[in-house]
């Protein structure tokens, strides 16, 4: 079987990030950048499924500049076997039109297992793999903690959802989205660094892919988050109470 | 101008999310429509229709609709869309939201606006990115809207009407083939986390899973839910869903309790709209307390007894 892995280069989830003066972004500007937390599980998860001889192929794909191919191989020095980097300018992309790009190098590598992570922590849209799912007319399972496969080639899907854990049965192909519990990423070894420099990345341009990528949704302005006015601190336990009894009423 | 809210319901009962989205709805038009989809729903039905702010409810009521598959639900809305025109199309941005919406979207060609947080006109929103550490205020430039709304932004609608509702058939809707295999549901007699007024929470700083007892007792004096930081869950202290967060559940009680909780970015992202914040935590330098209305720095293994006493 074959897995595609979708991995975003993102801001660090570290780092504090800063609103520009002139409102129309956050800084990006010699600021740490990371695979998305949640693309990382996702490789894991491909990797996990290799070692155990489900998966024989794992190929590792992102949009973006040519810095994301810098996250690319993070994802093959993890245990990804080749590369795919479709290169924009660097512009922002709508999920929709990151999901209909997934969906050409989808039907092209016709993969098993499409695993996406379940949201970019930069725009927080927890979006594209539902969107790709619908596009490519598969199953979807989303916010995934555990995942088997069963000998006839569907796979159960333990979903973490608002009121508990939601198992579901899905057949393939099918697009996974991580969730936190699926598993822990695994460190790169510099071993595996090192073989990483080896492997294919086969780069294309997004402009020679024939989709009409087009922007539905305009960013007007972007701004800091209203600020929480100061607290105090307390000394002990009856001036707590007295405070959220008297002050706040809460209690 | 006409809008549609999708309902999140269990067949037995409505969601408060789902109260919350109509709010959102009536700030939009006042042509707001609900679709329930479900199976054997009278009881859900009967309390969706005491909702203000509703012209009519549509209720789709099948055998294979009983649980809430993204496929099935998407295929049914569609279908009922081919014969109602809709400007907005809203749903909860809960985890039933969240996953099924953005099908809805796609299938309309359309880009979904996720979580928004408030509403500038008809096709003007802001959300939160970046873990709420920046706001964005967006248009929309497509023709239909389908967005997701974060309940606990807007206050439930008031429950006064009596609406009209009327049933609607989909023999033929295709029902795919995703077989629904269960849901181990966490068993509470606490409140739910999105819409309760006092949540304690419990962070790293509680050791284990049995520490969590020194907060029961607290939560029972308060009538609170019971809440975590993502190390806590992920430590198997409590269960995945008491995860408060950037990636968990948004909350916004009027009192919100941090114990043990360091405050780190992710965390802070889904308790920022409380009116109160009380942290209690052993380091003075903790981030929490930047964030908190009244601060304790005290070793909780002390000081979570003698407030349960007071209390
Ligand atoms: C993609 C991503 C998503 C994430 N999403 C979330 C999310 O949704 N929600 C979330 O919470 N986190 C999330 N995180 C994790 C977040 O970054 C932090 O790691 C996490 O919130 C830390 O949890 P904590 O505060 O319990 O633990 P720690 O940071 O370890 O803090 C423990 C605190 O307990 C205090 N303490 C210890 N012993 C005592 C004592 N005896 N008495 C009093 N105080 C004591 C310590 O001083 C410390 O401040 C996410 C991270 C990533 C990368
Ligand atoms: N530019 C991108 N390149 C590769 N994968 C992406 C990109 N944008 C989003 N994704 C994938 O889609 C997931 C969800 O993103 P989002 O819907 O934006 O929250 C991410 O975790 C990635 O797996």
């Amino acid at each position: 079987m074959k897995a595609l892995v979708c991995v975003k280069r993102v801001i660090d989830y570290n780092v504090k990030i800063r609103v520009k003066m002139d409102k129309s972004g956050v800084e990006t500007d010699n600021v740490k950048m990371s695979m998305n937390p949640f693309d990382e599980i996702a490789v894991e998860e491909a990797v996990k499924m290799k070692e155990s001889g489900i998966i024989n192929e794992i190929i590792i794909l992102s949009i973006g500049a040519d810095t994301s191919q810098e996250t690319i191989r993070t994802g093959l020095a993890m245990g990804g076997d080749r590369g795919i980097l479709i290169k924009t300018d660097g512009q922002d992309l709508d999920p929709l039109n990151i999901g209909k790009i997934i969906k050409v190098v989808s039907e092209k590598e016709n993969p098993d297992l499409i695993i996406l992570g379940k949201q970019a922590i930069d725009d927080d849209c927890n979006q594209t793999g539902q969107i790709l799912a619908t596009l490519l007319n598969c199953h979807q399972a989303t916010f995934a903690s555990k995942v088997e496969v069963n000998s006839d080639k569907s796979i159960n899907v333990t979903r973490e959802v608002d009121g508990g854990l939601e198992t579901i049965k899905v057949s393939l192909p099918c697009v996974i989205t991580t969730d936190l519990r699926l598993n822990e990423p695994r460190y790169a070894s510099l071993p595996n660094i090192m073989k990483a420099k080896q492997k294919k990345i086969e780069t294309l341009d997004v402009n020679d892919l024939s989709i009409k990528l087009d922007k539905r949704v305009q960013t007007i302005e972007v701004n800091d988050p209203p600020s929480r006015k100061p607290g105090v601190m307390v000394n002990d336990v009856d001036s707590l109470i007295e405070k959220l009894r008297n002050e706040a009423k809460v209690i | 101008m006409k809008t549609l809210i999708i309902v999140e319901h269990n067949n037995d009962s409505v969601k408060p999310s789902t109260y919350s989205t109509i709010t959102a709805a009536s700030k939009i038009s006042d042509k707001i429509d609900a679709l329930m989809i479900g199976y054997n729903n009278d009881s859900a039905i009967d309390e969706l229709k005491k909702s203000d702010h509703l012209n009519k409810i549509f209720n789709i009521n099948k055998k294979g609709l009983e649980n809430p598959i993204a496929e099935n639900f998407s295929n049914h809305i569609l279908d009922f869309l081919k014969n109602n025109d809709y400007s907005h199309i809203l749903s909860p941005s809960s985890t039933f939201g969240k996953n099924l919406s953005p099908k809805i979207a796609t299938e309309l060609d359309v880009q979904q606006i996720s979580d928004i947080i408030s509403i500038i006109d008809s096709d003007t929103f802001e959300r939160p990115i970046y873990a709420g550490n920046a706001i964005a205020k967006v248009k929309s430039l497509d023709k239909i809207k389908v967005l997701t709304v974060r309940p606990t932004c807007f206050e439930p609608c008031g429950l006064s009407s009596n609406v009209e509702v009327e049933t609607v058939m989909f023999d033929n809707t295709e029902v795919s083939s995703v077989s629904y295999v269960g849901l181990d549901e966490s068993k509470s007699d606490r409140p739910e986390l999105t819409s309760a007024k006092v949540i304690i929470s419990g962070g790293r700083g509680m050791q284990n899973g049995d520490n969590f007892k020194l907060l029961e007792g607290i939560a029972d004096k308060l009538g609170a839910a019971m809440g975590a930081s993502r190390a806590a869950v992920d430590a198997g202290f409590v269960p995945n869903d008491w995860q408060v967060g950037q990636t968990g559940k948004i909350v916004a009680p009027d009192l919100y309790v941090a114990v043990g909780i360091s405050g780190a970015t992710q965390h802070i992202a889904g308790i920022k709209d409380s009116k109160f914040i009380a942290s209690i935590n052993k380091d003075e330098e903790a981030p929490i307390f930047n964030f908190s209305d009244y601060g304790l720095v005290a070793d909780l293994f002390e000081i979570l007894p003698e407030l349960e006493k007071k209390l």
